[in-house]
């Protein structure tokens, strides 16, 4: 049985919070919190009814013709579903964040419209049954994300505001093409279809390869891969919370989550080897996580180091998708969902780090451990997953890269893995001494740059308890990684279904 | 190409309702209009219950012309035969100038009564209903003597409503208006002349058939083609448009650039769809200027210093995107996939457009009335204080910019496949150039608005409703966009 009122209402949900919320008047602060709130809690039970239907083998179609041949569709499948569930978790997580980062600021009401309507357009992209529907959910992304990143209205604000559409736009107009050119190729082709674009081979090899190029390097944009990844550091004077959920999660995602949809389903895995994209992609990836990595190292305020971890860590996701192979294929989509929660994570804490006690710069965190040891333990156990130690989530990508990278005999991709893991450890392990090891304000010595006393315990309650939360689920996803409905359950999933028609 | 005006082709007499829906459309914005200046209304009431009579004959007609596909009336006056017709085009550019006209009269009541109105004011109401009256019957006129009085009547209202502000430069910017539009008029008179003479017959059902490419032909679609591109505001003839629009109210620029400049479009083409349909060079010409305008147009806008010649100067950019389509619905060798799907592309973009400008104008005559500024710099703190202008004007900036979901960019992808099939890369690389210009004025807008460093200013409230109508035109053209299969189906449906 078909419940096309299933990815309807999902979209739906967020829709309506960006109305109601933009209708509201900008004072009324409880009744913004409990819309925002419940269109969160919604959008998770939502989702979660997908997993249940789509586990017991049930469609979630809904479609309407847009002109001719074109149709708009949302369809819950797997890989979907899964970047659904990642996304409206963390905006659970982000906006009771939000609520606790943004209280007693000016401009509230936009704000938290606009994160709606980005959630909204993430979850539009999970969903997206077709490159069409697809693109319309990407730009809208693009749109609705501009006045979060400009948010401050400072001049370094709009700045970055308009280096960010200079990217995201040019790239919006070079995907717009690769996709109207594949269009008249093709026609309308449904990510569901069971058939790749294989036919086309034989007659239209150079121009098949020039499509791939376009709709990649559209979305090479927003997933930040060198040398495309310019607006993403600028992009970190918004607020913590946008920072968090969009640069860390949702726009970065949305770029990765499209290359995957380009080739799983629309090429196929096949078609792509073949046209010989998938080893330019992996030497890409790769070039993106060692710059990624070394330019992160470089970087003395904590923001921009994760930005630049950021880059780094999302074309693990692409470096995944192009090794040719289930466990390269897993690898990258638990890495879809574990580098969201970790990142989320460290984001939450920097922002938390610079509202209690003003800390911009990584060498003002000396002692911090002490002053705040549960924010401390959670971005402990972020960046210890960012580096790959085990029990934490980011060990379980990192092993299954490596073997996907053996099996592909692809050795190169390993010494790539195990510099990029040094080099993460470079870089997050200076802090983490920080935290813990040096003697700082908290000690007696000097004083923190402007500390506030937000909150009964070591900072407010609604900053400190997502950022625990989600470093909880970072730990969980590594040490039940074996259940059934975790991350690497199903990602696994998603796989074999590839894999295994 | 002359089937799908709904020129050629039998079909059934007309329903008895028919004919009064018809009368109703073309004759009542005139009656209203007049009674309006006798009584001037206040309130926005009594203006909805006479847009709701018009708007009702229109729904009358929508449901006829779906049945029929083309409806056609003929009358006989002292030997010559008027001939009246409307098929899925006309349809739906009679719909769209109605529902538009209806936007433009509600936001009026609320913008004299706040800004203080001059004497003449009470005159905007006979010639919007003019202007209105003459744009129905440009869409269902046949002959081209009907024709000219409708863009006559249509021309010297709007000069006239241009006029009604009073202010200096307004005048000598309406004053240019008429001299132009005057000049546009005798070519095309011209024009009719040198048909008369040659063929003998005024009607275009007639004349297509008689019609044969030659040096008459060529010099009539000319000289007509001149005249209509200088009131269409094509470029290069489009440098009156917007010191036009900068002192003029917004009502009457929101009706002028959504429909008025259309009208004289939709005359040449339907025209040179008759006199020039072999003709390879001539729609090229005009698909290059159509490059130009966009790139032209959109660097005008991008370095305007006022809020309103950025949005008059958007327009010539838009004019330049249907331009551009001329070769894909004109000329020899052209594939039927490729010319049915610029065919849909254009009016898409056409009526996407009209919405979304009306919508922009009234957007920022809001946040002009709001701020007493009429800068770009005098938008800093908007985004605080007026949030919903800053809204109407985003949405329809999105139609504009031809983003997801909208009019725009569904019209806009009509055209680009159209274009890839028969391979006018030019062309692809003007609306994807577009694009990425239109997104550069139009942030260039934001980013005065984001600023939080502005001065306190005073903010004039507005009229409740006035925010609201704006935002229903930029939310039509959303709609428009996502289910751009309606009135496509229309579209297609006049083919019969």
């Amino acid at each position: 049985m078909n419940a096309a009122w299933l990815p309807l209402t999902a979209l739906a949900a967020s829709l309506l919070a960006a109305v109601i919320i933009f209708s509201l008047p900008e004072e009324a602060r409880r009744v913004r919190t409990s819309v925002n709130l419940t269109a969160a809690v919604i959008k998770i039970s939502l989702v979660a009814l997908m997993v249940k239907r789509i586990t017991n083998g049930d469609e979630a179609v809904f479609s309407f013709q847009v002109v001719g041949n074109i149709d708009f569709v949302l369809r819950a499948d797997a890989l979907g579903v899964m970047f659904a569930g990642l996304s409206s978790v963390l905006w659970l997580c982000t906006t009771v964040y939000a609520i606790g980062y943004l209280e007693g600021t000016a401009n509230r009401k936009r704000f938290f419209g606009f994160f709606s309507l980005c959630v909204a357009s993430t979850l539009g992209i999970a969903l997206a049954g077709n490159l069409f529907t697809f693109l319309i959910f990407y730009e809208m992304l693009t749109l609705s994300t501009y006045p979060l990143v400009v948010h401050s209205g400072t001049d370094k604000a709009l700045n970055a505001g308009r280096i960010y559409l200079r990217y995201t736009l040019t790239a919006g107009v070079v995907l717009l093409f690769g996709v109207v050119l594949l269009y008249s190729l093709t026609g309308d082709h449904s990510f569901a279809s069971e058939r790749g674009l294989g036919d086309y081979l034989d007659d239209h090899r150079v121009l098949l390869t020039l499509i791939f190029a376009l709709l990649v390097g559209g979305f090479a944009v927003k997933a930040a891969m060198v040398p495309l990844h310019g607006w993403l550091p600028r992009a970190m004077v918004a607020p913590a919370p946008v920072s968090a959920l969009l640069h860390a999660v949702a726009v970065v995602k949305a770029g990765a989550f499209g290359i995957l949809r380009i080739i799983y389903d629309l090429y196929g895995i096949e078609l792509s080897v073949e046209l010989g994209v998938t080893t330019a992609l992996a030497v890409a990836s790769c070039i993106t996580i060692i710059y990624g990595s070394m330019r992160a190292i470089a970087q003395q305020e904590l923001k921009p180091r994760l930005a630049f971890s950021t880059i780094s860590q999302v074309s693990y996701v692409i470096l995944g998708v192009s090794l040719f192979g289930p466990f390269g294929t897993i690898g990258a989509l638990a890495h879809l969902l574990h580098q969201g929660l970790m990142k989320v994570t460290l984001f939450f804490c920097a922002g938390i780090y610079a509202e209690e006690l003003g800390i911009h710069r990584i060498d003002e965190m000396d002692g911090a451990g002490k002053r705040m040891p549960l924010t401390s333990l959670a971005f402990t156990i972020g960046a210890f997953g960012m580096i790959g130690l085990p029990p934490v989530a980011g060990f379980i990508t990192k092993w299954y890269l490596g073997i996907g990278a053996i099996q592909a005999d692809m050795y190169w991709v390993v010494a790539v893995l195990v510099a990029s893991s040094t080099l993460n450890a470079i870089y997050f392990l200076p802090i983490v001494h920080r935290l813990w090891f040096r003697v700082g304000p908290a000690h007696g010595h000097g004083h923190w740059p402007d500390e506030q006393r937000l909150g009964r315990l070591e900072t407010h309650g609604w900053l400190l308890w997502p950022a625990v939360f989600t470093a909880a689920i970072s730990l969980a996803a590594g040490l039940f990684a074996g259940l059934p409905f975790s991350p690497l359950d199903w990602a696994t999933r998603v796989a074999v279904g590839e894999y295994l028609p | 190409m002359n089937w799908r005006f709904g020129l050629t082709g039998s079909t059934f007499d007309p329903l008895m309702t028919s004919h009064w829906a018809l009368a109703a459309a073309l004759l009542l914005p005139l009656v209203f209009g007049a009674l309006a200046a006798i009584f001037p209304p206040r309130r926005m009431w009594p203006v909805a219950l006479a847009c709701a009579v018009i708007l009702t004959a229109g729904i009358f007609l929508l449901i006829d012309t779906r049945q029929a596909g083309v409806l056609r009336w003929q009358w006989e006056f002292s030997g010559i035969g008027v001939a009246l017709r409307l098929n899925g085009v006309s349809m739906l550019l009679l719909l769209l100038t109605q529902w538009l006209g209806a936007a433009a009269a509600l936001y009026t009541p609320g913008l004299l009564r706040i800004s203080d109105p001059e004497r003449f004011a009470r005159w905007l109401w006979p010639l919007m209903g003019a202007v209105i009256s003459a744009l129905s019957l440009a869409w269902v006129a046949t002959d081209l003597l009907t024709l000219y009085i409708a863009l006559e009547t249509m021309g010297l209202a709007a000069v006239a409503m241009l006029l009604l502000s009073g202010q200096a430069d307004a005048l000598l910017a309406g004053m240019r208006y008429l001299l132009l539009t005057l000049v546009g008029s005798l070519a095309y008179l011209l024009g009719v002349a040198l048909i008369l003479g040659y063929w003998g017959r005024l009607d275009l059902a007639g004349l297509a058939e008689v019609v044969e490419p030659g040096p008459v032909a060529w010099v009539a679609a000319a000289l007509m083609g001149a005249g209509l591109a200088l009131k269409a505001a094509l470029f290069p003839l489009h440098a009156w448009l917007s010191p036009v629009h900068s002192s003029a109210w917004t009502p009457v620029s929101a009706l002028h650039a959504g429909l008025v400049v259309k009208a004289s479009l939709f005359v040449l083409l339907e025209l040179w769809s008759i006199l020039l349909f072999e003709t390879f060079w001539a729609p090229r010409v005009i698909a290059w200027m159509g490059m130009l305008a966009v790139v032209w147009g959109g660097l005008i806008a991008w370095r305007a210093e006022s809020l309103k010649t950025l949005v008059a100067s958007s327009t010539v950019a838009q004019l330049g995107y249907l331009m551009v389509v001329f070769p894909l619905l004109l000329g020899p060798d052209i594939s039927p996939l490729a010319r049915a799907l610029a065919w849909d592309g254009f009016w898409l973009q056409l009526m996407g457009h009209a919405l979304a400008k009306a919508a922009m104008f009234m957007a920022a005559g809001n946040l002009i009335l709001a701020t007493g500024e009429k800068t770009l710099e005098g938008l800093a703190g908007t985004s605080r204080r007026l949030p919903l202008s800053l809204l109407v004007f985003g949405v329809a900036s999105v139609t504009l910019m031809g983003l997801p979901p909208s009019a725009g960019f569904t019209a806009k992808w009509l055209l680009l496949q159209s274009m890839v099939i028969s391979g006018q890369w030019w062309a692809v690389a003007a609306l994807l150039v577009g694009t990425l210009l239109t997104a550069a004025y139009i942030f260039r807008f934001f980013r005065y608005s984001f600023m939080e460093t502005a001065p306190r200013h005073r903010y004039q409230p507005l009229a409740p409703g006035m925010d609201v109508i704006a935002l229903g035109l930029a939310l039509a053209a959303f709609a428009l966009g996502l289910l751009a299969h309606f009135p496509l189906d229309l579209l297609h449906g006049g083919s019969a």
